[in-house]
């Protein structure tokens, strides 16, 4: 049975009737169709659908959307202001932080957290806190590249 | 990708007295804390409870807290929640060295230790450590109160625990370290991150002026449960400092590894010892 759940997406208020089993990730993609958030491998492993939850980065194919009441969610839409690209953002472009592009997102995020968590994070905190994003193209020297020079 | 949604109703109390009500009414709903092992059991079709109890609302569930001698862990504290806790830092360095090896970030962040202790996998990174600082677990049913359950007692084959259908694990509680003590954590996987561990180390040692006075050695993916070393911690105790690798030599004894996906039985009866061969090298009196 459908219910319905509501909060905060981008600093908007959404709400949205929905199974409450249904993972987050479909809430954004199907219910909501804010598709900027892409998915993977459907069960936690390579953090392309990382989405913030109330801060933190989590894999949204694992948010069952009954715990979402309340809650605060930033996808990679909610990063550009108005037509203002974020740091990270234009980091990946310059540095050629995205190949094939499906795990840009879920690294956009998880950067863009760090950044608001450790405005001068090592090299090394930096692949910590993008171990759990893969790419299958392999591309991580450049998007490491991108995230310490967006935060340098 | 198939698309897999379960369609069962979901139990959503906010308080625990509500919650172990919903658990004894309902003893074949599917409790969910932060959805990092069910949600991907459900999305593989492993799982289809039909009905679910959620538990993320319990916020007397959440966070840590120190009453004397001992830390106490909400059953639904993150792995992030304890990696970034400052008495967890001082009083268990090798469970927030662990709670930083699970998964990577996303899972830390979703991810409780009281997930990751009913779930009951062989494989948990946090349970080898919860077993080598001698743990308690607290559990509660509406019918019976509270009881507490040592972990060396809690997982008795395997993913079968002594947990009943009515009750819930609410906290942890750690002793404090003891004077002398030393602590360690290594977990042995293909990579740091998102890795499943082969094999799985927490272990304690007590020196007293340079002899061990006791020992706790235990390991995860290596048995059908977290297990206990019985017989290499008898051969530690007595022991010099200087002269303690000689006792991992038992270790082999004491599991029972197999061949699977991840690894062979011999590779980690062989890593199991020398991991912790390696440790107790370098504990000098």
């Amino acid at each position: 049975m459908k219910t319905s759940i509501t909060f905060t997406l981008n600093d908007r208020e959404v709400t949205v009737d929905t199974l409450p089993m249904a993972r987050l990730l479909d809430v954004l993609r199907e219910d909501l169709r804010v598709t900027g958030t892409k998915e993977g491998c459907g069960e936690g492993e390579c953090g392309a659908c990382t989405v913030l939850v109330d801060g933190h980065p989590v894999n949204s194919c694992l948010v069952p959307a009954i715990q979402l009441q309340g809650a605060r969610v930033q996808t990679v839409e909610g990063l550009a202001q108005d037509d203002r690209l974020h740091p990270i953002q234009e980091a990946f472009l310059k540095h050629g932080g995205a190949q094939c592009g499906i795990c840009t997102p879920g690294f956009l995020v998880a950067a863009a957290e760090l950044l608001a968590r450790e405005p001068h994070p090592s090299r090394a905190q930096v692949r910590e806190a993008l171990a759990g994003n893969l790419c299958r193209c392999t591309g991580y020297q450049k998007i490491v590249d991108a995230v310490v020079e967006a935060l340098a | 990708m198939t698309l897999i949604v379960s369609e069962s109703p979901v139990l959503d109390p906010r308080t625990l007295a509500e919650a172990l009500q919903l658990r004894a009414a309902h003893p074949e709903a599917m409790p969910l804390a932060g959805g990092t092992d069910v949600m991907v059991y459900l999305e593989a079709g492993v799982i289809d409870p039909p009905r679910w109890l959620n538990l993320w609302r319990l916020n007397a569930l959440r966070g840590l807290s120190r009453s004397g001698d001992t830390l106490r862990i909400g059953a639904l504290a993150t792995h992030t929640d304890i990696g970034r806790n400052a008495d967890a830092q001082t009083l268990a360095p090798a469970l927030v060295e662990a709670c930083r090896t699970v998964g990577a970030a996303q899972i830390q962040n979703r991810g409780t230790l009281g997930g990751n202790i009913v779930n009951a996998s062989p494989a948990g990174d946090t349970l080898p450590v919860l077993l080598a600082l001698d743990a308690v677990f607290e559990l509660h049913s509406a019918a019976r109160g509270e009881r507490r359950v040592p972990a060396a007692a809690f997982w008795q084959a395997y993913r079968k625990m002594d947990l009943a259908s009515d009750e819930l694990l609410v906290a942890v509680h750690l002793p404090a370290p003891g004077a002398g003590d030393h602590t360690h954590y290594r977990k042995v996987g293909t990579r740091l991150a998102q890795a499943i561990s082969k094999v799985v180390l927490g272990a304690r040692v007590r020196l007293d002026a340079g002899v061990v006075t006791e020992a706790r050695v235990a390991y995860g993916s290596v048995a059908a449960t977290p297990v206990r070393c019985p017989k290499t911690e008898a051969a530690l105790v007595g022991r010099r400092a200087g002269d303690l690798a000689a006792a991992a030599d038992l270790v082999a004894q004491d599991i029972r590894p197999i061949d699977d996906v991840r690894s062979t039985a011999e590779y980690r009866r062989d890593v199991a010892a020398r991991v912790l061969r390696g440790w107790l090298g370098t504990l000098t009196a």
